[in-house]
């Protein structure tokens, strides 16, 4: 009894600390959208909200958002349907976040005769389930337009809805050829395998092996999680989209959704191509440099070192992502169609046919 | 009419790769990035502060400087002995094109003089800036050259400014009590709009004679 209350324990601590970590750097993303914006167009950025007279460059402008949108009035608008206006946002929340359980952030800890997976819930089909859950955020979308009773906002929702299917095509194939060169779906497992080096300098990452895919993935991520360049969905103050008709925290779920996607595809995108919580040279006993040299690390360090190899490699997606989207100009719809069903469609399929050709003649494992 | 026809021009196989320029437009606002944040840590340790690294004004403490022709709030030219330079001529309240400025000019004791404002009001509420009063005054009475811009108020009366403001650009609403300084006689808003002063407390007892003002509102 006592051993199954230990195991739902240290399920619930791995649990928490990636929601503590997700949800936190989801808040934070609002203040690093501000202020990296600041930065770039040579701006200060948001920095009044106070606490006591300090100001922690701005941080506490998340914290006045949440207040803000807490209180601020609920609108449901006449003849809309209640129930599905207000399930809208919590499925597109709910969603979102449940599909992390799929994210390992670290390699397994062993304590004395116990493995714990750094991984919310230990998955064998990690990387379907996750893209199962991003493709049931569509309902969120979907429902948002459908429930407001507005014919702006069913517009958006089905824009949205067709932005999100189209792209999640070209999403799903081109990580076909990573499925294939590592022969599994559990990620923990594709993060093995991008273990030790090629020719005793280059980390097996998934960038090495599946470039074209990197690049694929990576756009249609952006369009399957609606940044910009591809936010035609929202949008805010340009085009009417599947909100129109949310204010207060349902429309702060919504943003906050999109965060946390923004995140999940930051996580997925190191996982699968950037070795995931992998360091360089660093397996399990120690560091073993190309050189020759050997530095041993104890088994905790070694954790933590991957704990924060993954945490770094999120975040620096993160800030690319929040670099393009102040970079680049919105896409137009027909463009936007076109990129994905004429561009990131076609290469998609041609990388995972020369892929399987490719492992063919080399029998197997590259 | 000539028509010119405007051919959009053809992408070149490079910008329709599309990535090679999605990285162009990232070098810039990486650029842009990396050298303000160098130049924001380097402001943090106190170094290089004569480099800016946003062109941002925090207003409030930090003002935008003015250029000194810029019309902001006005202020009444004072003489050595403070009262005012204006001599009631009323050419202001008559090309003013908002009618915000309101005058009532009295008796002033010295002959050279003739005459001056008892009561000077301008309604910023309703001013236009237009700087006309500055450029008719002959005597160079009125000036907007106070560089305040952050005329505000929770009421259209608030918004009027009185002879003591006028006088003094230092004084900002709410005026507090007793903090009317000036001797001539004039519409004292501060005690409720009676006339207050004399002109002996300007010029010393039989220095002058005092021109008789008629008590009341004006």
């Amino acid at each position: 009894m006592t051993d199954v209350m230990t195991e739902v324990a240290i399920k619930l601590a791995v649990v928490f600390v990636m929601f503590f970590g997700v949800m936190n750097l989801a808040g934070l993303h609002t203040w690093i959208e501000r202020k990296q914006s600041a930065i770039i167009q040579d701006r200060i950025g948001a920095n009044r909200a106070s606490i006591f007279g300090f100001r922690l460059m701005g941080l506490l402008h998340p914290l006045a958002d949440a207040v803000k949108m807490f209180t601020k009035e609920d609108l449901v608008p006449a003849g809309a349907d209640k129930v599905l206006h207000t399930l809208a946002p919590a499925f597109s929340v709910f969603f979102a976040l449940v599909a992390f359980a799929g994210i390992p952030f670290g390699d397994r800890l062993v304590l004395g005769d116990r493995i714990i997976e750094l991984q919310p819930a230990k998955i064998d089909i990690a990387l379907l389930y996750i893209f199962a859950m991003l493709s049931l955020g569509v309902y969120g979308v979907i429902l948002a337009g459908f429930a407001s009773r507005n014919n702006y906002a069913m517009l958006g929702g089905l824009r949205a809805t067709a932005q999100m299917i189209s792209y999640e095509i070209a999403l799903g194939i081109a990580i076909i050829g990573i499925v294939m060169v590592y022969g599994t779906t559990d990620l923990q497992e594709i993060v093995r395998g991008q273990g030790g080096n090629y020719w005793g300098w280059i980390p097996r990452w998934g960038i090495v092996v599946q470039p074209v895919a990197f690049f694929v993935f990576l756009t249609a991520a952006l369009a399957e999680t609606k940044r910009i360049p591809f936010d035609l969905p929202e949008g805010e103050s340009e085009i009417i989209g599947y909100f129109v008709e949310y204010s207060g925290m349902k429309f702060g779920m919504f943003f906050l959704t999109d965060f946390l996607e923004t995140i999940l595809v930051a996580c997925l995108a190191t996982t699968l191509f950037f070795g995931g919580w992998q360091v360089p040279y660093l397996i399990s006993d120690g560091f073993h440099f190309p050189w020759g040299a050997v530095l041993p690390v104890s088994q905790w360090t070694y954790v933590l070192l991957g704990v924060t190899s993954f945490s770094i490699k999120v975040l620096v997606f993160c800030f690319l992502f929040m670099q393009i989207r102040w970079t680049l100009p919105r896409f137009r719809y027909d463009q936007l169609m076109n990129l994905g069903w004429l561009g990131l469609f076609p290469i998609s399929v041609a990388n995972m046919l020369v892929t399987a050709v490719v492992l063919q003649l080399t029998g197997g494992r590259p | 009419m000539a028509v010119k026809v405007m051919r959009r021009r053809e992408l070149t196989f490079w910008e329709q790769l599309y990535l090679p320029q999605i990285l162009t437009g990232l070098r810039i606002t990486f650029a842009h990035f990396f050298r303000n944040m160098f130049f924001h840590t380097a402001h943090s340790l106190g170094l290089l502060k004569q480099f800016a690294a946003a062109v941002t004004f925090q207003y409030p403490e930090q003002p935008r400087p003015l250029a000194n022709r810029f019309r902001s709030r006005h202020r009444l030219t004072v003489r050595e002995e403070g009262t005012p330079r204006c001599v009631g001529c009323m050419l202001c309240e008559t090309v003013c094109p908002a009618k915000c400025i309101t005058i009532v000019a009295g008796e002033h004791p010295d002959p050279n003089v003739e005459k001056y404002p008892v009561r000077f009001d301008i309604d910023l509420g309703v001013c236009v800036y237009c700087g006309f009063c500055v450029e008719v005054c002959p005597e160079d009475a009125i000036r907007m050259d106070t560089q305040i811009l952050d005329v505000a108020a929770y009421s259209r009366n608030a918004m009027k400014l009185d002879i003591h403001e006028l006088m003094n650009p230092a004084l900002r609403k709410p005026l507090p009590e007793g903090s009317c300084t000036l001797k001539f006689p004039h519409v004292c808003q501060l005690s409720g709009g009676h006339v207050k002063g004399s002109w002996e407390e300007v010029y010393g007892k039989g220095a002058a004679h005092a021109a008789p003002i008629h008590p009341g509102h004006y």
